[in-house]
């Protein structure tokens, strides 16, 4: 019998949702305007390093990136049912949306895992 | 007297209007729906820079260095301007229907919308800081 993952999509949709509207603006603020613009000056290579070695900083990175990238690839898979008028091309789409965030999700896992 | 009353056929495709593709850009409530859906690209778009930033720490100084220099340039800090508003979007978004898809009670009552709205923006404001503060405290 064939169990139906969608309300998983839902939740991982909802999760990753919060996790980006929570961090993601204050990270991109940093991270993509204040330190390349000199705002701000930006941390170092060691002390970037010193502080994503750690166990928990591992984590809460895996989950920055693996959670909104499934929100991202939920969300954008009905905006191309809705805006774009693609519901012929359904399993395409859903492959293309959710097999990026696992990419995404097994590449930020095999990084973090291989930090010196 | 009444006419013999005449039935048609059921028929499922009886008449659809064509909708175009640029249907949300006919009402502004349209249009905010749509941009905010457009957000999910910018959400992801990040995710993928942060990884790639990530990627360049693993292999190293040099590639770390390079890369924050890209960063620098018109290509990224427009993009990241632009992204940085999308993203502020979804979050505004996102906070003010959390009380739609978030329903608390305490006591037998309803906890009121603009709480739940409220405890969001506490809760995005707490993290925004501490994520600061793990950034500049070297």
């Amino acid at each position: 019998m064939r169990r139906d993952i969608t309300p998983c999509l839902w939740a991982l949709f909802s999760v990753g949702g919060t996790v980006a509207a929570v961090l993601f603006p204050i990270h991109l603020f940093l991270t993509g305007l204040a330190f390349p613009l000199g705002w701000i000056e930006a941390p170092g290579y060691e002390s970037v390093l010193n502080l994503v070695r750690h166990p928990l900083a591992r984590i809460y990175l895996f989950v920055l990136i693996s959670l909104p990238l499934f929100h991202g690839a939920h969300r954008f898979r009905y905006t191309l049912y809705d805006g774009l008028k693609l519901k012929h091309l359904t399993l395409l789409i859903v492959i293309m949306c959710y097999g990026g965030a696992l990419l995404g999700t097994v590449a930020a896992a095999v990084t973090l895992w291989s930090i010196p | 007297m009444s006419a013999p009353v005449q039935y048609t056929l059921y028929h499922p495709k009886w008449y659809r209007r064509a909708v175009s593709v640029w249907w949300w850009l006919e009402n502004w409530s349209y249009t905010k729906f749509v941009l905010r859906e457009i957000t999910s690209v910018f959400v992801a778009f990040f995710a993928v820079i942060y990884l790639w930033q990530l990627r360049a720490l693993v292999s190293g100084p040099d590639a770390y260095a390079d890369f924050m220099a890209r960063l620098e340039s018109p290509l990224f800090l427009t993009l990241h301007v632009v992204a940085f508003f999308f993203v502020l979007f979804h979050a505004l978004t996102w906070f003010n229907l959390a009380p739609k898809a978030m329903v608390l009670r305490l006591g037998g009552k309803r906890v009121p919308d603009f709480v739940i709205v409220a405890l969001n923006y506490l809760a995005w404001f707490v993290a925004s800081i501490a994520v600061a503060w793990f950034f500049l405290r070297g």
